[in-house]
């Protein structure tokens, strides 16, 4: 099943830049969502039906695809913001800059030394790309719902290097590990609720109290 | 030779309009109403063809090249690009810059005819459709680009040859599926569909392309119609070569699995249609440039 | 019996949920931290010896378990009274999420696998976010989202820094594992370029949870806003704890035979924090975030200490025991004057030797230990560092660590001064020095002056194994 990989990422690509030209926060989440919904299937794909990718796919595929979007979707339901994304720098510099790291992930991920397996199929090159997309959300978005997808998204790369290397990561730490960014989103939730209270907005620039 | 001639020009004229036709019942069936037959838009031809011309006084000969240029133009376009497996009637090497600025020459003269009214709507109409489109260009040439990279040839015969349904599975498979992905944006945006503009509005000030033939009537509005379905008819052929490039040796079956792609493309704009709203004016723009940008990246994929 | 230890925290946090008394739930945090240090010292004297693939005790985790331990206990002991003063805020969250923190950071120690370990440092960014909270106004606010933000980041590049480690395993040929003591055995047919590349990701993930400059910037804001207790907490276990991680990223550097290029990125960095904290500490207005960038000051120099090897780390490994308790002892008593005063900043706080007689000088006496003078714990440790530093022949290396300490001597010393001296003004807080509230701190600063005035040769043996792990093997 490995030659449906390279379609999968493919479509990971393009939904990170999906999720950087975005306007609308919904469209986002469930940018992220389907993204961690599709990285879910990874597992299978490359390692075949075996118990622990089995268990892997399911866990990354009910956290990262339906849970933990179903959290953040609530919560801008809940507080309702305005459902606007805002940009510290336009979409368009945006996409610019996230078509300039995915190119340069590209390029870059040529001079790596990878294993022989690795240095065909699109896997390191999307992994570096996602991880950039995912740092430019949280760089250039204003909304702190914005940063914790950016972080979900780096995440998400990170993710895909993960997978060519299960055989390292035993499935308690695997699930350690999701669950521990369930908590985090969950933690991270419950801050954003407080911060809609208290400032009457999800701007992290209004949080710039603490300072020299 | 002939016979491939008179089939590419029978394909079209014939087929062109019956797109239109599965657009707006894919709609209606969405919209939960039985929608207007399929053969509508023969109908609709038909009527305005028995009308007689009305012309302003103010215009002049251009009002009049605008229509006629719309019709012609993607007539010599279908010449130069195959149709599924069958091969394209014309082909030199290079055409592929002549069909992108063909389309370039209907548009100058669309929107000369509409600025000829001295309409201010219409002028800002043509405004937007060529800044549209002049956004939507890059994308086209870059996917061609890379196209071209990945044949040996620049005909669009070579580029749309057999070796397609090869490259699909080997490396550059992840650059076909961005260019595709890019191309049917572009089909969207060249054919005033939703998410781009809406072929259906009423309302002058949220028209694009429909604000600039609004002064058409008859015989006129006539060609522009059927020459708006034919340009759909050609970029989509684009499409369907790109994504079926499969080859059977009797010309019947390539016909077929060309229209039925034809008719996969035009089910699936009238699902697009159906279920986004329009864009914002000023995030056009940006959805164009996401797509140059994810075109530029398909090149960059396939030069490496 | 090593499960226990993670465990038995946990449980208490479960117990500590449905306990209704307000009283009985403050008490069970220093049960739950005093089973913890007794059984922690019963299993660093060798008792119940063991060791599997997941957790085990080597001569650093033994050294940093004890430290976390008491200094847990301590500030367990302190939050009983704390707890008390502040019932408007309550503990039902504060308690368990204490213990989680605790077991948290006692899973992160003892990890003998590097994916367990991440896993459990991520578990202490978590757990400690409500802690930040606790005052739940917009500064703590600010501060919790940054604290809960940056190293959530931070920690999400180790997890990428492990992955490459994992990966230089597969390049090499070696058995594909994150289990510590494999990796340590195949270290040498690791892939160079892969390993290089996971050092440095665990170095800036870690780094950014430990407070190394550059990535220290949610520090200040974090130890500012949080409690007194909680900023001790992560000032002196935490910051530990993360340096515990860094430095097996150094041992397994070292196994390869690459230890010189662990080396240098660690003097860099650590250099950057003195130079950086020395700079913002000078004129500094609130005495809780002085405190933070002095522990990004003392972060730098155990980088330095490990950076420069030899003497050096032997200092470094003695300085981590000080910097833990000291600045426990000093986070608790500025807690105190803060509480007392009602504020933090120098513009308000005046006067507090008058008017806490005895927060007020243990403040000021944390303070001289802090800064390394005589005859406290950190001016042994500082100074050996610094005669490391210059045995090894780094002789403008350590003029700019003299340098950037004595600007740190002086710049704290007039915020700390400014704070102690004068008189108070006349206004009543209804905040009185209360026993169980500088005992801790007076026991901390205690045993501070005794490692000051003699080490221990049991001690001095645990900090010399530990110091070993970290040296060049043939």
């Amino acid at each position: 099943m490995m030659h449906l990989t390279n379609p999968l990422l493919l479509a990971v690509i393009l939904i990170n830049f999906f999720t950087l030209g975005s306007a609308r926060l919904g469209a986002c989440i469930r940018g992220v969502a389907l993204q961690g919904a599709l990285l879910a299937l990874l597992p299978l794909l490359i390692h075949g039906f075996s118990g622990h990718a089995i268990l892997l796919a399911l866990g990354a595929f009910c956290l990262k695809g339906v849970l933990i979007p179903w959290m953040l979707l609530r919560a801008i339901r809940e507080v309702r913001i305005r459902r606007e994304v805002e940009p510290l720098i336009g979409f368009v510099p945006t996409l610019i800059f996230g078509a300039l790291t995915t190119s340069g992930a590209f390029l870059f991920a040529d001079f790596l030394p990878l294993v022989h397996e690795h240095r065909e199929g699109l896997f390191v090159p999307t992994a570096l790309a996602t991880m950039f997309a995912g740092f430019l959300l949280l760089i250039t978005r204003r909304k702190a719902i914005t940063q914790v997808l950016g972080y979900l998204m780096l995440e998400n790369g990170i993710f895909i290097i993960g997978v060519l290397l299960s055989e390292a990561l035993p499935l308690m730490v695997e699930a350690g590990v999701l669950l521990d960014l369930l908590v985090g989103v969950f933690v991270m939730g419950i801050v954003m609720h407080q911060i809609n209270r208290e400032f009457t907005s999800l701007s992290t620039q209004r949080l710039s109290a603490l300072k020299e | 030779m002939i016979f491939g001639l008179i089939l590419h020009l029978a394909l079209l004229l014939i087929f062109a309009p019956l797109l239109t036709g599965i657009i707006s019942k894919t709609k209606a069936l969405f919209g939960g109403r039985v929608g207007a037959p399929l053969l509508q838009p023969y109908f609709d031809l038909v009527r305005l063809w028995r009308k007689g011309f009305v012309f302003s006084r103010t215009t002049t000969w251009v009002f009049l090249a605008g229509p006629v240029v719309g019709l012609v133009v993607p007539l010599l376009a279908a010449l130069l690009i195959p149709f599924g497996a069958l091969p394209a009637p014309l082909s030199f090497q290079g055409d592929l810059i002549l069909f992108v600025y063909l389309f370039g020459l209907s548009r100058f003269f669309t929107a000369s005819a509409a600025l000829d009214t001295g309409s201010s709507f219409e002028g800002m109409g043509a405004v937007r459709e060529v800044t549209f489109s002049c956004l939507a260009e890059p994308t086209v040439l870059f996917a061609l680009l890379v196209l071209a990279r990945l044949s040996d040839g620049l005909s669009l015969n070579s580029l749309l040859g057999p070796h397609l349904l090869g490259a699909w599975h080997s490396e550059a498979g992840a650059s076909l599926g961005l260019i595709l992905v890019c191309l049917f944006v572009v089909l969207l945006v060249e054919n005033s569909r939703i998410p781009f503009d809406d072929p259906t509005t009423h309302l002058e000030l949220t028209m694009v392309h429909e604000v600039m033939v609004l002064d058409h009537s008859g015989p006129a509005l006539g060609m522009i119609l059927y020459g708006a379905a034919l340009k759909m008819m050609v970029l989509a052929a684009l499409l369907v070569r790109l994504a079926l490039p499969w080859q059977t040796d009797w010309w019947l079956t390539d016909a077929g699995l060309f229209l039925a792609g034809l008719v996969g493309v035009a089910i699936l704009i009238g699902v697009v249609e159906s279920t986004m709203a329009r864009l914002r004016l000023p995030r056009v723009p940006q959805v164009l440039i996401g797509t140059s940008l994810l075109s530029i990246f398909a090149l960059v994929l396939v030069l490496r | 019996m090593l499960e226990l230890l993670v465990i038995f925290p946990l449980i208490v946090a479960a117990v500590s949920v449905p306990v209704s008394n307000y009283q009985v739930r403050s008490w069970l945090l220093p049960f739950g931290s005093g089973v913890h240090l007794l059984l922690s010292i019963l299993l660093c004297r060798g008792y119940f010896p063991e060791i599997n693939r997941w957790i085990g005790l080597d001569a650093l985790s033994r050294l940093v378990l004890i430290v976390t331990s008491l200094l847990f206990f301590s500030c367990a002991l302190y939050a009983v009274a704390y707890l008390n003063l502040r019932r408007d805020r309550g503990n039902r969250v504060m308690v368990p999420c204490l213990l989680v923190f605790l077991s948290a950071m006692t899973l992160a120690t003892v990890a003998r696998h590097l994916g367990l370990m991440w896993m459990a440092v991520e578990a202490t960014t978590i757990s400690s976010a409500p802690l930040i909270y606790y005052n739940r106004n917009r500064l703590s606010l600010e501060a919790t989202w940054k604290y809960l933000l940056i190293c959530s980041v931070g920690i999400a590049l180790a997890m990428l820094g492990m992955l490459f480690v994992a990966y230089a395993a597969l390049g090499g040929g070696a058995p594909v594992s994150l289990q510590f003591d494999l990796l340590l055995g195949g270290a040498t047919t690791l892939s160079k370029p892969w390993l290089h590349a996971g050092f440095v990701f665990l170095l800036i993930g870690f780094g950014t949870k430990m407070g190394l400059a550059p990535l220290h910037t949610w520090k200040p804001d974090a130890y500012g806003e949080a409690p007194g207790l909680v900023g001790a907490l992560l000032a002196g276990g935490l910051t530990s704890v993360a340096f515990l991680a860094i430095l097996r990223g150094v041992q397994l550097m070292t196994a390869a035979g690459d230890g010189d290029m662990a080396r240098q990125a660690l003097l860099g960095m650590g250099l950057l924090s003195l130079l950086l904290a020395s700079v913002f500490m000078v004129r500094q207005q609130d005495i809780k975030r002085m405190l933070a960038y002095s522990s990004v000051e003392h972060m730098g120099l155990l980088a330095i200490g490990v950076g420069i090897g030899g003497m050096a780390t032997f200092g470094a490994m003695l300085h981590l025991i000080n910097n833990a308790l000291t600045k426990g002892g000093l986070f608790l008593a500025a807690g105190n004057i803060q509480r007392a005063f009602a504020s933090k900043r120098l513009s308000e706080v005046r006067g507090a030797l008058k008017a806490l007689p005895v927060s007020g000088p243990l403040f000021l006496a944390g303070f001289l230990a802090i800064t390394g003078s005589p005859p406290f714990g950190p001016f042994l440790s500082e100074f050996t560092i610094l005669r490391g530093t210059f045995i090894s022949g780094h002789m403008l290396l350590g003029m700019l660590i003299l340098i950037f300490l004595s600007i740190v001597f002086i710049g704290m010393g007039a915020t700390v001064l400014a704070a102690t001296q004068g008189e108070p003004e006349q206004k009543d807080s209804g905040f009185k020095d209360h026993f169980l509230l500088y005992f801790s701190p007076l026991v901390l600063l205690l045993l501070i002056l005794l490692i000051g005035v003699y080490i221990p040769a049991s001690l001095q043996n645990a900090l010399q194994q530990a110091a070993d792990l970290l040296e060049v093997r043939p």
